[in-house]
């Protein structure tokens, strides 16, 4: 069983609120940083630990810091984005719902590093009630002098705010979410400039995933060199995961990065396996990024045991790999339906485009008509070539990612799976009952057996 | 037209609206914390204010106060507003059922459970009852995706739904009858 760092007290009594998070050894990053140290110490300490984004692109934080622009006398700000909607994701919910002054925490000393005076967390609407619990925890910090003026004598000053959202997929993106602070659509804005250089109000800002921000406290703690102790290569520390889907134990994971997929899924400590099916296919990083077959999940294409790193999982390419992601994790048994999951998601991200580009405001509707026809046992053969021209024409053509995460998983999909999509075809009056392989699990033609 | 572009309700009749005094020094602190000439942030949190005062739907009389009251044109109001799917641009029932039918809770079953709750209250997705007592909604994911099915209403999350579950639910909101809201505390 690996280390904890984020959850170490996570089941402690009293956590949630200042006093018991304190008693277990909460703020001493802020201690340490503010007393000891100086910011470009904490950054280093940061670039140490090999550190990557935990909202799932996966960058390296000190490298991103760095890049922050320090114009005088114009405001810096930090963002942190807890607009967790990538669907399959729900482990920043659990840690502020649960440990929210470890966000606070890491808020603190990451400012300092990045002097910034104000920052904000960015939540999403839904999670009202979590914001709610962020608000109660902040006021606690600024009660006790961990916020405000002049924290513990040092002359840094910082204040948090809570800023919830209303409901759109695409205020995770981190231009949008900047937009959506200032009051407006949430639509990206093109880069160059990056926000670091231009971000909220103008001014350069840093955008973070709730648990990289929470990252930061351990590794001020304990150093950034005992953080990329964990880990292998170019994925350090511990990352959480939430797992879902048809598993017997659902919920979220702290897990070394580097153990192995087969333990992830398998093992009672962590997935506990199947629900009494067979596994068919793995999603591992949320629904944006490629869908792989269970055997391809805990395999790399050289026929290594697959490990739950961002190298490990991306092995084998878009070909016959896929990525780790927000940790959004779920996974499907034998009773789901490849094409009625790809309609779905399609369906999602057509909800979802903010509709500036037209690639893929009106690609991911044409994807989803021809998925429900598909789907409905009113598909042709030339719609599976179809939606795979549409995917290709919207990957890489538009402002913002969003674009590249509706075309993965249908171009993953009809890669791992076109003889589902293809028995779609041929057998369209058993594809109109909803539960078709609930019934009767699909079987791989010998054709594509070892595809 | 856009996925994210939703019409207004323009009816006519549609009754006057006026911040309670509580909203309003809510929705003027919230104006007053970020930077000068910044104010403008407050607009999405000052909508839910609004909804949450006005039967949980933003009307245009309700959009017009935000927009007086904030210094902004109309549009700047009706444009987020629309853009938004926590916002409802049309009157809803004493409670909105948000169900997640994103493919996370599709394997767990969500279709299902919002066709169970379609026949239970006689509406589609999308609709209301006859008594205003319920609109059901189909949302995508909500972030809960290891305790699938399950269904958002007000600032409450119901998790690892099932039949006996959801009815139960129902039962209970029914005799209790009184509005939640997201910002329900």
């Amino acid at each position: 069983m690996g280390r904890k760092l984020l959850f170490e007290h996570i089941t402690k009594p009293g956590i949630r609120g200042l006093e018991g998070y304190r008693a277990n050894g909460g703020y001493r990053s802020v201690e340490k940083a503010l007393k000891t140290m100086s910011p470009e110490a904490v950054l280093e300490e940061v670039k140490k630990s090999g550190l990557r984004g935990r909202g799932g692109a996966g960058f390296p934080t000190g490298m991103k810091w760095s890049f922050l622009a320090k114009p005088e006398g114009v405001p810096r700000y930090l963002v942190v984005n807890a607009d967790e909607s990538e669907p399959g994701t729900f482990k920043d919910r659990y840690l502020m719902e649960r440990i929210p002054h470890i966000l606070i925490e890491g808020m603190i000393t990451s400012s300092f590093a990045l002097g910034a005076r104000v920052s904000y967390i960015y939540i999403r609407g839904e999670y009202f009630y979590v914001a709610r619990i962020l608000e109660q925890a902040i006021a606690e910090a600024r009660a006790a002098g961990w916020l405000g003026k002049n924290i513990l004598g040092s002359g840094f000053d910082h204040d948090i705010h809570v800023q919830v959202g209303a409901g759109a997929y695409i205020c995770g993106e981190e231009t949008a979410l900047l937009e959506s602070l200032e009051g407006k659509r949430g639509n990206p804005r093109i880069k160059p400039p990056f926000p670091a250089v231009k971000g909220l109000y103008g001014c350069p800002t840093v955008v973070n995933n709730v648990e990289t921000i929470a990252a930061v406290v351990p590794i001020v703690n304990d150093g950034g060199e005992e953080y990329a102790k964990i880990g292998i290569g170019r994925s350090t520390g511990t990352k959480l995961i939430s797992a879902g889907g048809n598993i017997k134990r659902p919920g979220v994971y702290e897990i070394d990065l580097g153990i192995t997929c087969d333990e992830f899924i398998n093992s009672d400590e962590y997935c506990g396996g199947v629900d009494g099916r067979a596994f068919k296919a793995v999603v591992p990083g949320g629904s944006s990024v490629p869908i792989v077959p269970y055997e391809l999940f805990l395999k790399t294409p050289a026929g290594e045991n697959r490990l739950m790193t961002y190298e490990s999982l991306s092995d084998g390419g878009f070909a016959q790999g896929t990525m780790l992601g927000s940790g959004g994790f779920y996974a499907y048994n034998d009773a789901q339906c490849i094409v009625r999951s790809t309609w779905n998601h399609t369906r999602f991200y057509h909800h979802e485009s903010c509709g500036q580009c037209s690639p893929c405001r009106e690609g991911t509707g044409w994807m989803e008509k021809v998925l429900h026809r598909l789907e409905h046992g009113e598909g042709r053969m030339e719609d599976i070539e179809l939606l795979w021209d549409i995917q290709r024409k919207i990957e890489g053509n538009t402002i913002c990612p969003l674009g590249d995460a509706a075309a993965w998983p249908v171009a993953s999909a009809i890669r791992h799976f076109r003889d589902e999509f293809e028995y779609h075809v041929t057998h369209r009056e058993k594809v109109k009952d909803p539960k078709h392989f609930a019934r009767e699990p699909f079987r791989k033609s010998a054709k594509f057996a070892t595809a | 037209m856009s996925a994210r572009t939703r019409p207004i309700t323009t009816t006519e009749g549609t009754k006057s609206f006026s911040f309670s005094e509580a909203g309003l020094a809510e929705c003027r602190a919230l104006m007053a914390r970020y930077p000068e000439g910044r104010s403008k942030s407050a607009l999405i949190p000052i909508l839910h204010i609004a909804q949450a005062e006005n039967d949980g739907w933003l009307s245009v009389n309700a959009m017009d106060a935000v927009a007086h009251l904030m210094g902004l044109r109309h549009i700047e109001v009706y444009e987020v507003a629309s853009f938004y799917s926590m916002f409802n641009l049309h009157p809803v029932g004493t409670y909105v059922l948000d169900v997640c039918r994103t493919t996370p809770c599709m394997l767990r079953g969500s279709d299902d459970l919002i066709h169970h709750l379609e026949k239970k209250l006689g509406v589609h997705a999308g609709g209301t009852t006859r008594d205003g007592m319920f609109t059901l909604k189909a949302v995508e994911c909500l972030g809960s995706c290891g305790s699938g099915p399950m269904l958002q209403c007000g600032a409450g999350y119901h998790e690892d739904l099932t039949i006996e579950k959801v009815d139960a639910l129902i039962d209970e909101l029914r005799s209790r009858n009184s509005r939640t809201n997201y910002t329900d505390r």
